[in-house]
């Protein structure tokens, strides 16, 4: 048993290091630096600049153009981005349905559609939930029927609603699980579609989060012509990519390292907040909590490091990353709620409207209010609760 | 980074959880509560035989290998029937004591047998008033030409009922203020009260007496006087360990819980698919993987050269044992129902270990207040404090311009 890097690691570490130093713009370091939220346009802008360095995806086999990095290095770079506060690129194309089409994609799609995700060209989100499927996502209704030249395998046509669909106003594809069979088991009836978002009959209305940005969005699908060719995997086959796509999100949004950025900014912030002569930090209880949740974070990135260890020797994930999602969300939440609490009056402000608040405490209501999405999205934490007690502890079912 | 288990280490984690459930299962700690000394000397010779009570202990004082991490494998499958041979009391406390503070000669005299389990020690750190300061001693230590007599009082001494020697801290006048040395004291000293107690958790300890006892000066362990960092890793040390007992017990009752809610049926159900069930049995889950990878965390950091580093990774386990490990042994109670909540279960005797393993070597709030002061954690606020202070200074100079 062994908690060091090797020093190619080390060394690995210390490139990306250099690399971050210089390739964040200074209009988006700037923003870094006080945990601003970013916008659709930053965010890309940055994703390009990962492309070109070759590390925009870095889970992706080298046959497709990934950098062919091992596990414990995928595992440093993310770590040092999210520690330097990088915007954290849009997860629907690169981490979903890029791997997805590797995975499961026909020679033709793969050579459409990766090239792009991949640079970036095109923008993809993701169409799952339903004003009725959510949590229970196998209930979905949008339908998608066969234009029937005879022999079942035309075209498609795609009506209904698909909601959370977050950064469909800036998207230029949906993938997307419809209902292709309603006669059997309802996991039995669905496929998984690619969407091109400039097909006629398509609308998309955006939502405000809590945290006062439009990422979620409502869309609408009313008779959206579907080539053949856009479907992934066996026709009602689309419930098993489902699955396996949820289980590419669950690991990839404990963001320990967001974590640790959070605490260190509220850290900063009770020690300079002075009440009465004395740092806020020094006031026990404050002091007490800051400590408890990094002793939390500490606990969380322990249980990381050893599902990286696993993946490294070539394991696949074991118990102790299936908590990974829900305390990396619990901890986001309850890091922000301190933050809140340490704020005091300057909690009250709304995208610093005024200019009234120091600009490291800018964002701190927006991003606490966005963050109670985090134990909802990528599978609800009580989802992930019932598939531990399913899976791992074997409890029955009813 | 590797966390998998060398081939020695396998062995060992075997060779112990075959030893925990067949020559020692719960009964046994069951039984012996109700003996005076409460373990069987037998069976610690036995444990001597095979070789467990000299894990953390170099080769150069009969011991095998020095690696903490192999002890706190070991302590973690006997927390899983809760052995009762005082293993943290005389290995890890008096044991890693004189391994820490004394010389070559003190160590080949004192660890030698109790390593063969043909002794037992145990450590006498603490008294009424220090709660978990080990440095805030009251008893002093005297020199009288060739001995030292040594005076004060000793509370909750673990093992302390039935150890051939105790080790005592006292404060060391000569050594000036807060100097700390460590004596080993025989059992059959004059001026040595040493009165048996039973503990809640089944256990035996002692509350001790030293009125004038008088060592030789090769009874002081090192340079006397200087004892106090060595004492404050052998807690360090002992958290850890502790640490390492409550995830075998925590495991095991979760094991104990999820067994009975597949069995248990009401309402005309296994009450396991009862989903408010479900879900506390979930949150017991995270909390044991939580306490596993703090325990790994501690028992690997507590070699590292830096000081913080080793405090911070034991800190961090013990707040999570507090925290997580107590959870999981409540919520054990719980999940059986009135049954959890009588002597005749077992998931008691886990519960009330758990609760005394948090209370010892520093508690919840020592270790988190502890924690925050570590230089891995105020690194951030200096930063801060730093910054505000040039800020300000930035704008003194400005409002001096105008």
């Amino acid at each position: 048993m062994d908690l060091s890097f090797t020093p190619q690691h080390q060394k690995f570490r210390a490139d990306v290091n250099a690399f971050i130093a210089t390739a964040i713009p200074p209009d988006i370091r700037a923003k870094a630096e006080v945990d601003a939220g970013f916008d659709m346009p930053e965010i890309m802008r940055w994703h390009k600049i990962l492309y070109q360095r070759g590390w925009v995806a870095p889970h992706w086999p080298e046959a497709h153009g990934g950098p062919g990095l091992d596990p414990t290095s995928r595992f440093i770079l993310s770590e040092e981005l999210e520690m330097a506060g990088a915007p954290s690129l849009s997860p629907f194309g690169i981490t979903m349905v890029g791997p997805l089409l590797i995975e499961f994609g026909s020679d033709e799609q793969k050579k459409r559609f990766l090239p792009p995700i991949l640079s970036g060209e095109e923008v993809w989100c993701q169409g799952y939930s339903e004003p009725n499927a959510g949590s229970d996502l196998a209930s979905l209704r949008t339908r998608a029927d066969i234009v029937d030249g005879g022999e079942g395998d035309g075209d498609f046509v795609v009506t209904g609603q698909k909601t959370w669909t977050t950064y469909a106003q800036y998207a230029d594809w949906i993938f997307c699980l419809v209902r292709t069979d309603s006669s059997g088991k309802k996991q039995d009836g669905i496929s998984f579609l690619l969407i091109d978002m400039k097909s006629p009959g398509i609308e998309v209305k955006p939502m405000l989060t809590l945290g006062g940005t439009e990422a979620f969005c409502e869309t609408f699908f009313d008779s959206v012509r579907v080539p053949r060719a856009n479907l992934v995997g066996p026709l009602h086959g689309g419930w098993t990519l489902a699955k396996a796509l949820l289980g590419h999100e669950r690991t990839a949004i404990a963001a320990v390292g967001m974590s640790q950025r959070m605490l260190r900014r509220v850290k900063r912030i009770a020690g300079y907040t002075v009440h009465r002569g004395v740092p806020l930090i020094e006031n026990a209880e404050f002091r007490a909590r800051i400590a408890r949740a990094e002793i939390r974070l500490r606990a969380l990135q322990m249980a990381n490091y050893r599902t990286v260890a696993g993946a490294q020797l070539g394991r696949a994930p074991g118990p102790e990353s299936s908590i990974l999602k829900i305390r990396g969300t619990e901890l986001h939440q309850e890091i922000s709620e301190l933050t809140m609490d340490v704020i005091g009056h300057n909690s009250l402000s709304w995208f610093n409207d005024g200019d009234v608040v120091p600009a490291i405490e800018a964002w701190v209501p927006q991003s606490f209010n966005y963050l109670r999405a985090a134990t909802v999205y990528g599978g609800s934490n009580e989802i992930q609760r019932n598939v531990i007690a399913k899976n791992i502890l074997g409890l029955p079912m009813r | 980074m590797n966390f998998d288990l060398s081939d020695d280490q396998k062995l060992l984690v075997e060779t112990a959880a075959s030893f925990a459930k067949k020559e020692s299962p719960i009964d046994r700690m069951r039984r012996l509560r109700d003996d005076p000394i409460g373990y069987e000397p037998a069976m610690w010779r036995h444990m001597g035989e095979l070789g467990w009570l000299g894990i953390p202990f170099p080769d150069s004082v009969g011991g095998y290998g020095g690696r903490f991490i192999d002890a706190a494998l070991l302590i973690e499958q006997l927390g899983a029937t809760l052995v009762p041979e005082p293993y943290i009391p005389s290995v890890i406390l008096a044991g890693m004591a004189i391994e820490r503070a004394g010389d070559d000669q003190q160590k080949k005299r004192w660890l030698v047998p109790m390593i063969e389990g043909k002794t037992a020690m145990a450590l006498a750190y603490a008294e009424r008033h220090s709660r978990y300061d080990v440095l805030d001693v009251a008893t002093r230590a005297e020199r009288k030409g060739a001995t030292w007599s040594i005076s004060g009082e000793k509370v909750f001494v673990l093992g302390g009922h039935n150890a051939d020697h105790l080790v005592v801290s006292a404060g060391v006048a000569e050594a000036g203020p807060g100097g700390i040395g460590l004596f080993v004291v025989a059992r059959d000293t004059a001026g040595l009260t040493v009165d048996p107690i039973a503990t809640m958790d089944g256990r035996r300890a002692a509350m001790i007496r030293l009125d004038g006892a008088t060592v030789g000066e090769d009874c002081a362990l090192g340079e006397p006087g200087a004892a106090g960092p060595a004492l404050e890793d052998v807690m360090d040390l002992a958290s850890a360990a502790a640490c390492a007992e409550g995830l075998g017990i925590a495991r095991t009752v979760l094991a104990m819980t999820v067994e009975y809610l597949k069995t248990r049926e009401q309402f005309g159900a296994k009450i396991g698919s009862f989903q408010a069930l479900q879900h506390r049995a979930v949150d017991m889950f995270i909390e044991v993987e939580l306490c596993h990878s703090t325990v790994i965390y501690a028992g690997l950091a507590i070699d590292d050269p830096d000081r913080d580093e080793r405090q911070a990774a034991v800190s961090a386990a013990k707040v999570q044992l507090c925290q997580g490990g107590r959870f999981v042994v409540r919520q054990g109670i719980q999940l059986h129902g009135g049954i959890g909540c009588t002597d005749e279960h077992d998931v008691g005797l886990y519960f009330k270990r758990m609760q005394v393993l948090g209370a010892l070597f520093g508690d919840e709030v020592y270790h988190t207040e502890r924690f925050s002061r570590l230089s891995s954690f105020t690194a951030d606020i200096a930063d801060a404090s730093k910054a505000a202070e040039q800020a300000a200074n930035s704008q003194r100079v400005s409002a001096a311009g105008e």
